[in-house]
């Protein structure tokens, strides 16, 4: 991955170069030719094409944003509730992610989604503890974590 | 024509101010009316986010188009904010208020608590 950001940059500089124009402009031309020159060459080059996760994590972040969205009107509409008719608990939701990065990730997206609010950790790092507004629909929160932001989380890390 | 133009930008402006004023008034109000630490974290980061975030958008708009002024300020406070607020300081407060023994609240009385539970069979 660093070897192909390391190629495109040096093709960006070189057309710079070539071009003789050393202009943000002509570096931005550079880098465009030298994405494409790594995408047509993918077969070549060690590891997936790298522009590939950074569109996958351009992904993630419109998640982060969409369930933030959600989640704040889910969230008034709890306010504005004349009755406080929901059941709030803590549950335990087992995680496959490993790495301390991935948590942290997959806790804040937890964090954002409507009704959730992670507040532990185990020691171990398999479970994650949540908060949630309203505990009887514990199991279609789980399955929406483990669908969408696991498989999310796992497509740009690995 | 540019009349027009103008009108808009002012009504897109005040839409997101308002927005953004309204969202935090729900936070507060969620404060009030929710019963314990862990609901009342839950309107107090999260809809207070998307407020902040109305509110500054609102500002960006205003400052570039009144004055001319592009201000990466407000940019990064809006990044910062999606960044901290929401994720890291309810997951702080949430894990002290829980380490500190306060238990969720339920309507019904009995407490749904899987964290405490794992901790009491670790012991």
């Amino acid at each position: 991955m660093s070897l192909q950001i390391i190629i495109n940059l040096v093709v960006a500089i070189m057309w710079m170069f070539l071009a003789e124009t050393y202009s943000v402009v002509s570096f931005l031309k550079g880098f465009i030719i030298g994405a494409l020159l790594l995408f047509l060459l993918r077969r070549f080059i060690p590891d997936a094409f790298y522009l590939n996760r950074l569109w996958k994590m351009i992904k993630l972040m419109f998640l982060f944003i969409k369930e933030l969205f959600l989640s704040n009107i889910d969230i008034v509409m709890w306010v504005y509730k004349p009755r406080k008719d929901f059941q709030p608990g803590i549950f335990a939701l087992p995680i496959e992610l490993k790495s301390n990065w991935e948590i942290t990730m997959l806790t804040s997206l937890i964090s954002l989604t409507p009704g959730t609010l992670s507040v532990a950790v185990s020691e171990n790092n398999e479970v994650i503890y949540i908060h949630a507004m309203n505990i009887d629909d514990t199991e279609t929160a789980i399955e929406s974590i483990k669908m969408s932001f696991e498989k999310a989380i796992m497509e740009v890390t690995r | 024509m540019s009349e027009t133009i103008d009108l808009v930008r002012d009504i897109i402006i005040i839409l997101l101010l308002l927005s953004g004023t309204f969202f935090i008034l729900s936070a507060s109000i969620g404060v009030i009316r929710f019963p314990d630490v862990y609901t009342r974290l839950h309107a107090a980061t999260k809809a207070s986010t998307l407020g902040i975030s109305g509110i500054m958008i609102g500002a960006f708009i205003f400052l570039y188009a009144e004055k001319g002024i592009i201000s990466g300020k407000l940019i990064l406070g809006i990044i910062f904010i999606l960044l901290t607020a929401p994720p890291l300081s309810a997951h702080m407060i949430g894990r002290a208020a829980h380490s500190s023994g306060i238990k969720p609240w339920a309507a019904d009385g009995k407490t749904r608590d899987a964290y405490a539970d794992s901790i009491e069979k670790n012991k």
